[in-house]
């Protein structure tokens, strides 16, 4: 039977994500052993492939930077109970953002253009998101609803661009922007792999966060509205201030996120921008228990799988979906798992009742 | 002797941070009214509870009319004949007083029959009630008395009545000690749950007295004296509160005719509220809760601010559209009835609570300093003699009063000029209420303004300095604490304080 504990349990909060990557191991073995394929070679595929090598743990950061970038901002939000579901829309307006200023590159622009690549895809996952949050504040509307109907609206807005006024006119017709200059690239930290400057930015907002969260008042004051409402209101912390700051933040980092994939990697606009990061990034924040520091570990786990998802298709002959199935896989333990961090397992024997004896009312 | 209606044999219940019964052993006779008397905590509830099925025992055992039972749920109970009447009312508000009692009783009736019932069994005790009315239109003493139809109507041997008078006027407690008194003399069992010594030495005529989950005393209350009671129930007798003439000083708050329509369906519209405190007073606010005192506390907090600006003056300023930051900058502490999710936070700890009404530890530029934060919480803890583990316990591990100990100490911490304080007792041991009346009685000697709104009358004829009456969104002229009187008090609590000063 499980019993209350008196206190929440520290070891289990630590532990149970721990547990429920275990959980989703095994799952995923059986899952392996059920396509018929052979159990050690899928976990090697997902597990050891993507660290086994210098080159592939700078790829497995590559793809960690944005999922990290977009859940510190997610942090924020959830932690002061407002639920931003879209970031993907703010990455995607960020990365159109990003990517018109790139656009605007020839090839004898100066090398801080990039610092206004940067700036245009925050300021547009800011826009999108204050969207969200004007129509919460002015209307009620719900919140959760308008920043995922966001999404679509935003897919759609970067498909008009690179079917439409943004199309390379040497590009065969594809759907995408011209390949962007060289001069429009993210720095590199170093040569021969991917990983950029956004990794720093990344640290650097994690590190940002923590101050923010544990060691100013206005941290505090964000975070009181989503613990405690009433006592918010008590306190007198605006529900507004923290609405509007909490939106403003996770659209400016999944705007930030946007910028630097299209300016990194991808070098152009595509309709396949919109790769998952911003829904990914909401599992992110949550295994990493909305900490910076445990983000940083489930930003590179969640990584794990895409990269793992990917391998799995070209060497297991697997559909790529397997991603996703892991990510649900993660957060659908960890939420069995987080029980155990308020409750506690008690073996029982069904006592030896005596049956009652009933006699009826009269 | 006949046989006892209800036997309990060495019951002991263990929950994971406490002992709620260690051995606790019971004796009900047939028409005995019983009294559970003890402090909050003292494990009474629980064993209630027990005996109508909601929780199991971990030991001990249940005689009903001789014979070993165990009760499983509280179906089984209202088999046997335990009907149980909650301190906390389960009624629809949307419906009718019937469709709420034929709800409860499984449908086994049409509701005609069932209204025909509540209207025979109504006669039978004088209860007022009509069975078509919605539950929203009722007052609290009248929802009670549903409540008491709908356990009457399974024609109990045995009912459980837990903490039956904190909502109602002096008036209605006699109403209901009435029925209670004829339900014993018919063979009706009562157990009645209460930590207020009076009202056991009135009605009851046995009594078993709880503390920490044992019991300490077995006794016919008839015989004793509040003393012996409460020597009994807490181990010592309350200390008695020195208080002296207050000499009122400048004024602190002004409330000129505030109305405020009510913010949801069931909430109180203010009508016309007039107030005034000054410096170096205690002034009380008596009144059966739900008639407004909630919707006034917010906005005198700054919680609501729809006020107009000028029908709150706080120490001259028009406040009516301040909110609860600028108004505490002025001098305005408060300290709300919910402690748990108002007045703390409670996952965060108490050192992190400070910081939702105090700004000592925090720098011009917002930085937390976390080491003073800790020692400002420290002393807290230590001046109001707090239990707890330390700053960093989680408000919610705190035990009610221990945490109302804080959060008052909190808001006195502060130096206020003006204190308002809702029921500053509520669910507090009797130590720690006597330990929070004194500090707010120091506190007005030192010259702060204090407003308490409070339902234990007896709590506002202790401290106050005057005392106002609130009914129905509507607030009484003030009366000298000298010429209040527990019947006068009573009848302005219905609304009726118009008749008086129109002749007076």
């Amino acid at each position: 039977m499980l019993e209350q504990r008196p206190a929440p349990s520290r070891f289990w909060s630590l532990a149970s994500p721990v547990l429920a990557l275990a959980l989703t191991v095994l799952i995923g073995m059986v899952l392996f052993a059920a396509l018929g394929k052979d159990p050690v070679r899928g976990l090697q595929v997902f597990f050891w492939e993507p660290i086994k090598s210098a080159y592939a743990l700078s790829e497995l950061m590559v793809k960690a930077t944005p999922l990290l970038i977009i859940a510190l901002g997610l942090a924020v939000c959830f932690r002061s109970n407002v639920w931003n579901i879209g970031a993907e829309g703010q990455y995607v307006i960020g990365a159109v953002l990003a990517g018109g200023v790139a656009l605007l590159a020839d090839k004898d622009s100066s090398r801080w253009i990039v610092l206004a690549i940067l700036l245009a895809g925050i300021a547009g996952g800011m826009a999108w998101a204050g969207l969200t949050a004007f129509l919460r504040d002015r209307f009620n509307a719900n919140e959760i609803l308008v920043s995922l109907m966001l999404v679509y609206v935003a897919e759609q807005l970067l498909n008009y661009m690179v079917f439409g006024p943004w199309k390379d006119p040497a590009g065969y017709n594809f759907p995408q922007t011209k390949t962007f200059e060289a001069v429009t690239q993210i720095p590199r930290l170093m040569t021969g792999s991917r990983v950029s400057i956004g990794l720093l930015l990344a640290l650097l907002g994690v590190a940002g966060l923590w101050v923010f969260l544990f060691r100013t008042r206005a941290g505090f004051a964000q975070q009181v509205g989503g613990l405690a409402p009433a006592a918010a209101r008590y306190a007198g912390f605006s529900s507004r201030k923290a609405l509007w700051t909490a939106l403003l933040a996770s659209g400016a980092a999944a705007g930030l996120a946007g910028a630097l994939e299209v300016a990194g990697p991808i070098g152009q606009l595509t309709p396949y921008v919109p790769a998952g990061y911003g829904f990914a990034a909401i599992i992110v924040a949550f295994v990493g228990r909305l900490h910076p520091v445990g983000m940083v570990f489930s930003a590179v786990l969640m990584s794990m799988f895409y990269i793992g998802g990917e391998l799995a298709q070209s060497r297991l002959g697997l559909p790529k979906s397997l991603t996703g199935v892991f990510q649900g896989l993660l957060l659908f333990t960890l939420l069995a798992c987080d029980t155990l961090v308020a409750y506690r397992v008690r073996f029982v024997r069904a006592p030896a009742t005596v049956a009652p004896v009933v006699k009826e009312a009269h | 002797m006949s046989i006892p209606r209800l036997e309990l044999e060495h019951i002991t219940k263990r929950y994971p941070a406490v002992v709620a019964n260690s051995d606790v052993s019971l004796v009900v006779q047939p028409g005995e009214t019983h009294a559970v008397l003890g402090e909050n905590g003292a494990g009474k509830s629980t064993l209630m509870k027990i005996i109508y099925g909601a929780v199991k025992p971990d030991a001990g055992s249940v005689r009903w009319d001789g014979q070993p039972v165990a009760i499983r749920n509280p179906h089984e109970a209202r088999a046997l004949g335990i009907s149980m009447v909650f301190q906390h009312f389960s009624l629809f508000d949307t419906l009718t007083v019937a469709e709420n009692v034929w709800l409860g009783l499984g449908k086994t009736a049409s509701l005609a029959q069932v209204t025909r019932d509540i209207e025979a069994k109504a006669a039978e005790y004088g209860l007022d009630v009509n069975p078509s009315r919605h539950v929203h239109t009722l007052s609290v003493g009248e929802m009670q008395r549903v409540e008491i139809i709908r356990a009457l109507l399974t024609n109990p041997r045995l009912l459980i009545l837990d903490e039956p008078t904190s909502v109602l006027t002096p008036q209605a407690v006699e109403k209901l000690f009435a029925v209670l008194k004829q339900l014993a003399a018919q063979g009706c069992s009562i157990l009645y749950i209460s930590h207020k010594l009076h009202e056991i030495r009135e009605l009851c005529t046995r009594c078993t007295v709880m503390r920490g989950g044992k019991v300490t005393g077995d006794c016919d209350p008839r015989q004793e004296t509040n003393a012996s009671l409460s020597r009994m129930m807490i181990g010592a007798e309350p200390p008695a509160l020195a208080h002296r003439d207050s000499q009122p000083g400048g004024m602190a708050l002004r409330v000129k005719d505030l109305r405020l329509p009510s913010l949801d369906q069931f909430g109180v519209a203010l009508d016309g509220v007039s107030l005034e405190v000054r410096a170096g007073e205690v002034v009380g606010i008596a009144g059966v809760s739900g008639n407004g005192q909630q919707e006034l506390l917010q906005s005198l907090s700054g919680e609501d601010r729809r006020a107009a600006p000028s029908s709150i003056e706080l120490f001259g300023q028009a406040a009516g559209a301040m909110g609860p930051a600028h108004r505490r900058h002025l001098g305005l502490h408060f300290v709300p009835e919910e402690r748990l999710g108002r007045g703390a936070v409670p996952t965060l700890s108490l050192a992190d609570n400070l910081m939702l009404t105090r700004t000592e530890s925090v720098g011009r530029s917002g930085w937390i300093d976390t080491g003073a934060l800790k020692r400002q919480a420290q002393d807290i803890i230590a001046r109001f003699k707090v239990r707890a583990s330390g700053p960093e316990a989680p408000a919610q591990s705190l035990s009610g009063g221990n945490l109302q100990k804080y959060i008052v100490g909190r808001e006195i911490d502060a130096r206020p000029k003006l204190l308002i304080v809702s029921q500053p007792t509520w669910g507090v041991d009797v130590g720690a209420a006597a330990q929070i009346r004194a500090e707010l009685l120091a506190l007005r000697n030192a010259g702060c303004a204090v407003l308490v709104v409070s339902e234990e009358l007896e709590e506002l004829f202790d401290i106050s300095d005057r005392l106002y009456v609130m009914a129905k969104g509507r607030l009484s002229p003030s009366m000298p604490r000298a010429q209040a009187d527990v019947s006068r008090i009573g009848e302005w609590m219905s609304g009726l304080w118009d008749r008086e000063s129109a002749h007076a």
